[in-house]
C-alpha cells in the first residue's frame, strides 16, 4: 500500500509497482492539469494584474507617455532624473519616510498597552474589546469627515477648540497652519483610532497563547509579578506576534492616501503630500504616465527594500 | 503584636482596590474616546445645520431631526443611493470572487503534488512584498487600456486577485486532517470531488472570517473606486462621501447623515459576525 505521507500515490492508488514509465508520466500530466485547474485562475489575475502592469510600467518609466498609457518615444533615465529633482517629490518621499518612523513604534506601543490593559481586565473584557475595535469597521473617509469637520474643525464649532474655548483659548486652525504643523495631530489621532483595535486584537491573542505555567514558575522562582514578569516572559513571548505587527504596520503606513488625501484637501495638500498623493496627481492629474510609472517604480523599490532589511534584522519573525 | 500582623492585609487590598479602580478608569476613559467619533457623527447627522456651526458647542442636540434622513436620499446633487449600491455590489462580488479563487488557489497549493509548486507558490509570495495600493498607477494604466475605467468589472476584478488570501487559506489547508481526504479518496472521489464534498464543508470557519474581513475592506476602500471609478454613476458611496466633503459647498448635517448610513451595514455585520471578524484578523496578523 501506499503511504498516506505520498499524496500522489493517494492520487491513484490502484497502480502497481511494476507499471510503466508512460503510466507514471500520465499520471503526472494528469496532477499538473488538477494542479492548474485549482491554481490558475488566481495566476492568471495575478499576471494580468499584477506582473503585467509592474513590466508595463517599467517600460512606461524609460518612455514618453503623455496623455498617452503607450509609449511615444524614449526617455532615458530623465523620468527619474526629473523626479528626483523635484522637490514636491523628494520632500514627499522624506516626510513619508519620517511619518513611517513615528507612526511604527506609536502604533506598537498603544496597542501593546491597549492590549495588556484589556486582556487583564477581569470585568468585562468583551465589552472593552469590542469598544477599541470597532473603529475598524471604519473607512479612512468617514474618519476624516469626523476629524475635519467636527473634532478639529478650525473655526469656533469644532470640538477641539470648543473645549480651548473653556479655558479662554483661542481657536486654532488645526489643518492648515502651516506652523506648527498641528496637522499631524489630527493624521496621527485618525489613523491611531482607525488601526490600533486590529493591532490590539493580534497582541491579545498573542498574549493568550503564553502558556500560565511560565508565569506560575517565574513567581516560584521568586520573580516579582508586574514589571520583571512581564520584562522576561510577556516580551520575549510576544515576539513572533510583535514581528508580525511590525511588518503590517510598516507596509501600512507606506500605503498611505485616503486620510491624508481627505483631510488635507482643499489647498493644504501644499503642506503635506504621501507619494501615493504626488504620484495622483502626476499621471491622474497632469497625465503624464512616464512620469508617474517612474515614481511607482522608485517607491516600489524604497518598499522591498524596507521589507527585506526588516526581514534581515528581525530574522523573518521565525521562532526557529 | 496582634496589630502589626493584622494591619498589612488592609494596606495591601488598599493598594490593590486603588490599583483596580485606576485600571478601570483609564479603560473608562479610553472607551469613552474611542466611541466619541460613532456619536459625533450621529449627533451632526441628526442636528440642524445651525446647530452644528453654532459657535456654542453642545454634547446634546435640542431635537433629532430624523428628516435629514430623507433630505439626503432626495438630494439631487449628492447620488448617495446609487454610491449604496454600487458598494453593496462591488463589495459582495469582489468578496465572493476573492474567496473562491483564493480558495482554490490555495487547496491546489497546499495538496496537489506537482512538480513545480513550489515555483508558484514563490511567485505568489513576491506579490506579497508589493502593495496593491503602491502599484495602482501601473494597475490604472492596464485597466484604461482594457477600457474598464468606470465599469463594474474595473472597480471588482483587478482586487479579486489576492496573493495573501490565498496565503492564509493555504496554511490553513496545510494542517487540514488528511484522514478527512483519505476517506474521499476510499470511496472514489478526485481531487475537486474531496474539496467540494469533504474539504469546503468543513472549513466554513476561516471561510467566513476572510470573507467578513474581504468584505469590509472592499466596502471601505477609497483609492482604487476614486481613481477607477470617474463617472458619478461609478462613485461608490465611500467616494461619493469624499466628494461632499470636499465640495465648495458644505451641508454638515447631510454629510454626516450620510456617513452614518454608510456605516450603519459595517455595524450590523459586527455585532452578528464579530467572532468572526476577531478570528480573521487573528489569523491575517499571525499568519502574516
Amino acid at each position: 500500500m501506499s503511504s498516506p505521507e505520498t499524496p500522489a500515490a493517494a492520487l491513484m492508488p490502484s497502480i502497481g509497482e511494476r507499471e510503466s514509465a508512460r503510466r507514471v508520466r500520465r499520471s503526472s500530466i494528469k496532477t499538473t492539469l488538477i494542479f492548474w485547474s485549482f491554481v490558475a485562475p488566481l495566476m492568471l489575475g495575478l499576471i494580468l494584474f499584477f506582473f503585467v502592469p509592474i513590466i508595463w510600467s517599467i517600460v512606461l518609466s524609460f518612455s514618453e507617455a503623455r496623455a498617452v498609457i503607450l509609449p511615444t518615444g524614449f526617455a532615458g533615465l530623465r523620468n527619474y532624473r526629473d523626479l528626483l529633482q523635484d522637490q514636491q517629490f523628494t520632500s514627499s518621499l522624506l516626510t513619508f519616510t519620517i511619518f513611517a518612523f513615528f507612526i511604527v513604534p506609536t502604533t506598537f506601543l498603544c496597542a501593546l498597552g491597549l492590549a495588556l490593559l484589556v486582556n487583564s481586565a477581569k470585568f468585562a473584557q468583551g465589552f472593552f474589546r469590542s469598544v477599541f475595535f470597532l473603529p475598524t469597521a471604519c473607512s479612512y473617509v468617514l474618519a476624516s469627515i469626523v476629524w475635519k469637520m467636527s473634532i478639529f474643525n478650525g473655526t469656533r464649532y469644532g470640538l477641539a477648540n470648543a473645549i480651548l474655548h473653556l479655558f479662554n483659548l483661542d481657536p486654532v486652525q488645526w489643518i492648515s497652519s502651516p506652523n506648527p504643523p498641528w496637522y499631524w495631530l489630527v493624521l496621527v489621532t485618525v489613523r491611531l483610532w482607525l488601526q490600533l483595535g486590529m493591532y490590539m486584537i493580534i497582541f491579545i491573542a498573542g498574549l493568550q497563547e503564553i502558556p500560565r505555567e511560565l508565569y506560575e514558575a517565574a513567581l516560584v522562582d521568586g520573580a516579582k509579578r508586574g514589571w520583571q514578569t512581564f520584562w522576561y516572559i510577556t516580551v520575549p513571548q510576544l515576539r513572533n506576534t510583535s514581528i508580525a505587527i511590525l511588518l503590517l504596520n510598516i507596509i501600512a503606513a507606506y500605503q498611505a492616501f485616503d486620510e491624508f488625501w481627505n483631510i488635507m484637501s482643499g489647498g493644504n495638500q501644499s503642506l503635506l503630500r504621501t507619494p501615493l498623493m504626488y504620484l495622483y496627481n502626476v499621471a491622474l492629474g497632469s497625465q503624464d504616465y512616464g512620469l508617474g510609472s517612474a515614481g511607482a517604480m522608485i517607491l516600489t523599490i524604497i518598499i522591498i527594500f524596507f521589507t527585506l532589511l526588516q526581514g534581515r534584522l528581525l530574522g523573518f519573525g521565525r521562532s526557529n | 503584636m496582634s496589630t502589626s500582623v493584622v494591619r498589612p492585609a488592609p494596606r495591601v487590598t488598599l493598594k490593590k482596590a486603588l490599583l483596580t479602580t485606576l485600571h478601570y478608569g483609564v479603560l473608562i476613559v479610553l472607551a469613552l474616546l474611542f466611541l466619541l467619533p460613532f456619536y459625533l457623527i450621529v449627533r451632526n447627522g441628526l442636528a440642524t445645520e445651525q446647530e452644528i456651526t453654532s459657535p456654542n458647542w453642545t454634547f446634546f442636540p435640542s431635537a433629532l431631526h430624523f428628516e435629514n434622513i430623507g433630505e439626503l436620499f432626495s438630494d439631487s446633487e449628492v447620488p448617495f443611493s446609487d454610491g449604496m449600491v454600487n458598494s453593496a455590489l462591488i463589495a459582495f462580488l469582489q468578496t465572493v470572487g476573492q474567496i473562491l479563487i483564493s480558495l482554490l488557489a490555495g487547496y491546489g497549493l497546499a495538496r496537489v503534488p506537482y512538480r513545480y509548486a513550489n515555483q508558484v507558490f514563490y511567485t505568489i509570495l513576491l506579490t506579497l512584498m508589493i502593495p496593491s495600493a503602491v502599484i495602482y498607477v501601473p494597475t490604472y494604466v492596464v485597466v484604461s487600456y482594457l477600457g474598464w475605467l468606470s465599469t463594474l468589472q474595473g472597480l471588482v476584478v483587478p482586487g479579486i486577485f489576492s496573493g495573501f488570501t490565498t496565503f492564509l487559506f493555504r496554511q490553513f489547508f496545510l494542517s487540514f486532517p488528511r484522514e478527512l481526504e483519505e476517506a474521499g479518496r476510499v470511496d472514489g472521489l478526485g481531487y475537486w470531488g474531496t474539496f467540494w464534498r469533504i474539504v469546503v464543508p468543513n472549513s466554513y470557519g476561516i471561510i467566513a472570517a476572510l470573507s467578513v474581513i474581504t468584505f469590509i475592506q472592499s466596502w471601505n476602500a477609497f483609492l482604487w473606486p476614486f481613481v477607477v471609478g470617474q463617472d458619478r454613476t461609478a462613485w461608490t458611496v465611500q467616494v461619493v462621501l469624499s466628494n461632499f466633503l470636499n465640495a465648495q459647498v458644505l451641508n454638515l448635517h447631510e454629510l454626516f447623515i450620510g456617513a452614518a448610513v454608510a456605516i450603519l451595514p459595517l455595524m450590523v455585520l459586527f455585532f452578528l459576525l464579530q467572532r468572526y471578524i476577531v478570528e480573521g484578523y487573528k489569523q491575517s496578523g499571525l499568519k502574516g
